[in-house]
């Protein structure tokens, strides 16, 4: 079969790689995006969809407020709003002990001068939340945040990518990434295309992409469970999470809720078949039902998890390939990339056409990370449990 | 309340009954769940109850076999669970049920999955208007509380049960409006050369099936190849119009409209588990693969019943047998000769069971427009999909159901995908030029049936696995 010649190609289709093959092909590049299932199979189906600077990593927070400026004009970027409303974010203290972790992040990104956080009390959070169950004491809010439609994301950058001119090829696992000249040929089912640059945005599966090219850079994985429930009358704007227990609750303007918050499932990277495990799935129901009474009876519609990239610090890897010139990592967002979406393709089509960025990177340089022991999935000892 | 047991059956009606008598005979611990309050399953819906009542005879010869079978399942020492739903199932065959209000999990030797067989979808214009219901939802009315529709009824579609409802209808003072007959023309021959075995295995079906027809042809008006079905209406059904076999459209004034376009196994569980499945060109739908015993390509996992594919009531049963002593072999309770021995009689009474299946089949199939609906159908009720949308996501090149699900939300409604999977398949294989057996279906994902938030509180973590 004949190569492709292209100039860059994106490998991972979830919405980090559509992101970067937008910017890339905006900015005049021929670029194809390679997929070994199906856009947004993984992490980018399976989330919160939250649009969160609230407690988010001091090191990302600047990028956080530059995705945040496009957030809020998605319309101008995708040709849809990707269901993003601002409704706030608030995080719950239940007593007064977690009162004090809230003052103290609130202390910390204040120091590195950031405002957008606001502690309020019992009243202004119940004002916010009137559902919420009385024994909550005070929040850590941020009113500009919200969230929006993972779904609809997805669908609004496949429209954006090829009405740029990316050619896209689903069900096109990579087999191997082989120097050709000064190129990259990377084949894969869909067959073998060749450009200097390269982009690793295949999340979970971005270690074994990245050791095609001889990069070491050792991540680990997790598989955040979700549940959605049955349409329900109004009960909440905002996004809750707390400070004490894992949960993110939302209700969508169809009126569903959605929750989820970190309770993991069990994963096998190998397969990629990601299980749902009720007995943590109880307990983020036993949270809700404690936090909202009103959801007790609330019919839950469908349970799923898709595996994504953690990083040992739990931030991305955004960066040139210090082993694989012309390669560029994009992926490690640890259970939080969701935000970080629109911004991100900018920084790659930043390093592939003019090799460098203005924007703070240096935090999420794969040389961090290369030397560190790998650290083990969470689920890694359950792997025998799973038959595919 | 976890728990161990020897063989968990999900579902009480003929299969699943069968099989728990037969493996309480090997000396298995078997537990029955069922979502409905009795034993029974579809067919003998409600029977303790009603079996002795007038009702039991309008309903016909077969509703009365039931009870015979549900006195033996009762005595058999199976531990029976009404109204508990069996809402997830791991691979290492861990079950996890709900009853009013409680979950918990029950780890099983095996399991077997005798649920049966839904409705197939039957997406066309106006298929959403109050009004329009299906057959088995006027069926389930008339089984539980002797309901009828108040208004006169039409009845459109095909397969031995709209035949049946509507003469259990008429028998019990309800009216029919007009009987359309969607089979394509033609199929009465085409199923000409099934007819010989059919005769001989079956002949009191057959014979049963053309006695109904003769007398719904006496009492209510009956068109042939009625295609092209559209309800219309504001707020409720007002009208239907559809074509008869010459091509002309007629017009009627309705009220209730009931359609039915024969049965297809439910395969959620099944699909849940991963186990392989293979399409059933006769009966247009897939299947779970099975060996002789009824066993899944999932270890320990056994399907019986209108699961395995649609065969009907007797040969439900037979499998269910085959099935729980393919369950006691596995689990080292009869040796693999005596259980050969034991299924000897069974096989062939099977084999007799489902010779008129072929005849049927090629009788009754569905319509092909069902399978690539106007693009004015709704596909998908949950979320209001319709089939236009669909077929331009395909002419815009997706080929899968899980991408259409993505970008429509269709499939991530309530109904799991229960409705729209089967037109979805068919307008994407039509669009793109491939065959339904070669789409695979979407991913299900769990609950598979319905849990409440407080329900899964409930869960007890201590005692869930790992």
């Amino acid at each position: 079969m004949t190569a492709i010649v292209r100039d860059a190609v994106v490998i991972g289709g979830g919405l980090h790689g559509l992101s970067a093959a937008l910017f890339l092909a905006r900015a005049g590049q021929r670029v194809t995006v390679v997929e070994r299932a199906y856009l947004g199979r993984h992490a980018s189906g399976a989330n919160a969809a939250g649009v969160r600077t609230l407690n988010r990593a001091i090191e990302e927070l600047p990028l956080a407020f530059e995705a945040m400026e496009m957030w809020r004009d998605m319309n101008a970027h995708v040709g849809d709003d990707c269901g993003f409303h601002a409704c706030g974010q608030v995080r719950v203290a239940e007593s007064v002990d977690e009162v004090a972790s809230l003052e103290a992040r609130q202390a910390q990104s204040r120091a590195a001068g950031f405002t957008h956080e606001e502690i309020i009390d019992a009243a202004e959070l119940r004002r916010l939340v009137p559902a919420i169950a009385p024994h909550c004491v005070a929040a850590l809010v941020t009113r500009d945040d919200g969230a929006a439609d993972p779904h609809r994301t997805i669908d609004a950058y496949r429209r954006s990518i090829l009405a740029a001119g990316v050619a896209l090829h689903e069900g096109a696992g990579v087999t191997k990434v082989v120097r050709q000249g000064q190129d990259w040929a990377v084949h894969c089912d869909a067959g073998t295309f060749v450009a200097p640059c390269v982009v690793n945005a295949a999340g979970a599966w971005a270690g074994q992409v990245a050791a095609m090219v001889g990069c070491h850079i050792p991540i680990s994985c997790r598989a955040s469970m979700m549940m959605v429930t049955e349409r329900v009358p109004p009960l909440l704007e905002p996004v809750v999470g707390l400070v004490g227990r894992p949960l993110s609750f939302k209700q969508t303007d169809k009126g569903t809720l959605i929750i989820g918050g970190g309770q993991q499932g069990r994963a096998d990277i190998e397969t990629g078949r990601s299980i749902v495990d009720f007995a943590g799935l109880a307990k983020t129901a036993r949270t809700v039902t404690e936090l909202f009474a009103a959801t007790a009876g609330v019919g839950i519609t469908r349970c799923w998890t898709g595996i994504e990239a953690q990083t040992k610090d739990r931030l991305p890897v955004i960066g040139t390939s210090p082993d694989a010139p012309g390669m560029i990592h994009l992926f490690g967002f640890s259970g939080h990339g969701f935000q970080l979406v629109p911004v991100t393709g900018a920084i790659v089509a930043d390093l592939a056409i003019r090799g460098t960025t203005q924007r703070n990177i240096a935090a999420f340089a794969p040389q961090r990370l290369q030397g560190e022991a790998i650290e083990a999935c969470p689920q890694d000892g359950l792997r025998h449990a799973i038959k595919e | 309340m976890s728990r161990r047991v020897d063989l968990l059956i999900v579902g009480a009606g003929p299969a699943g009954l069968a099989a728990a008598i037969t493996a309480r005979a090997c000396g298995l611990d078997v537990v029955v769940v069922d979502e409905q309050a009795g034993p029974g399953g579809q067919i003998w819906r409600d029977i303790e109850q009603v079996g002795a009542t007038p009702r039991a005879r309008l309903l016909g010869q077969a509703y009365g076999e039931g009870r015979g079978v549900v006195r033996a399942f009762r005595e058999s020492g199976a531990e029976f669970l009404p109204e508990t739903r069996m809402w997830n199932v791991d691979e290492d065959l861990r079950a996890y049920l709900a009853h009013r209000g409680r979950a918990w999990s029950i780890e099983a030797g095996a399991l077997l999955l005798a649920t049966g067989a839904q409705e197939r979808p039957v997406p066309f214009p106006g298929s959403t208007l109050p009004g329009v219901m299906t057959v088995g939802a006027g069926q389930i009315l008339l089984k539980s509380s002797g309901q009828v529709p108040a208004d006169p009824a039409w009845i459109a579609g095909t397969g031995p049960l709209a035949l049946l409802y509507a003469i259990q209808l008429l028998a019990a003072g309800g009216r029919i409006a007009g009987f359309l007959d969607t089979r394509p023309t033609g199929q009465t021959l085409a199923a000409g050369r099934h007819a010989a075995r059919a005769l001989l295995t079956g002949p009191r079906d057959i014979a049963k099936g053309a006695a109904w027809m003769a007398q719904l042809r006496r009492r209510v008006p009956v068109f042939g190849h009625a295609h092209g079905i559209v309800a219309e209406g504001g707020h409720t059904l007002e009208r239907i119009r559809f074509r008869d076999k010459r091509g002309a459209e007629v017009t009627r004034a309705a009220k209730v409209l009931l359609v039915h376009e024969g049965v297809i196994p439910a395969l959620h569980a099944t699909q849940a588990l991963g186990c392989r499945h293979e399409w059933d060109a006769a009966q247009q739908c897939f299947r779970p693969v099975l060996d002789d015993w009824g066993t899944t390509s999932v270890a320990g996992v056994h399907v019986a019943g209108d699961g395995a594919g649609i065969a009907g009531a007797r040969a439900a049963g037979l499998r269910g047998e085959l099935a729980a002593l393919g369950v006691a072999m596995r689990l080292g309770r009869i040796g693999a000769e005596a259980a050969e021995q034991r299924a000897a009689p069974v096989r062939a009474a099977l084999r007799r069971a489902i010779g008129v299946r072929p005849f049927l089949d090629a009788l009754y199939p569905p319509r092909v427009e069902i399978s690539d609906p106007p693009d004015a159908a709704i596909v998908c009720r949950c979320e209001e999909v319709r089939a236009g949308r669909v077929r331009a996501l395909a002419a815009g090149g997706l080929t899968d159901p899980n991408q259409v699900k993505t970008a429509t939300r269709a499939g991530m409604g309530p109904c799991h995908g229960r409705q729209c999977s089967a037109p979805i398949a068919g307008i994407l294989a039509r669009m793109g030029g491939s065959e339904v057996r070669d789409i695979a279906p979407g991913r299900v994902r769990p609950p598979i049936r319905p849990l409440t938030l407080a329900e899964l509180a409930s869960l007890d973590a201590t005692e869930a696995p790992r």
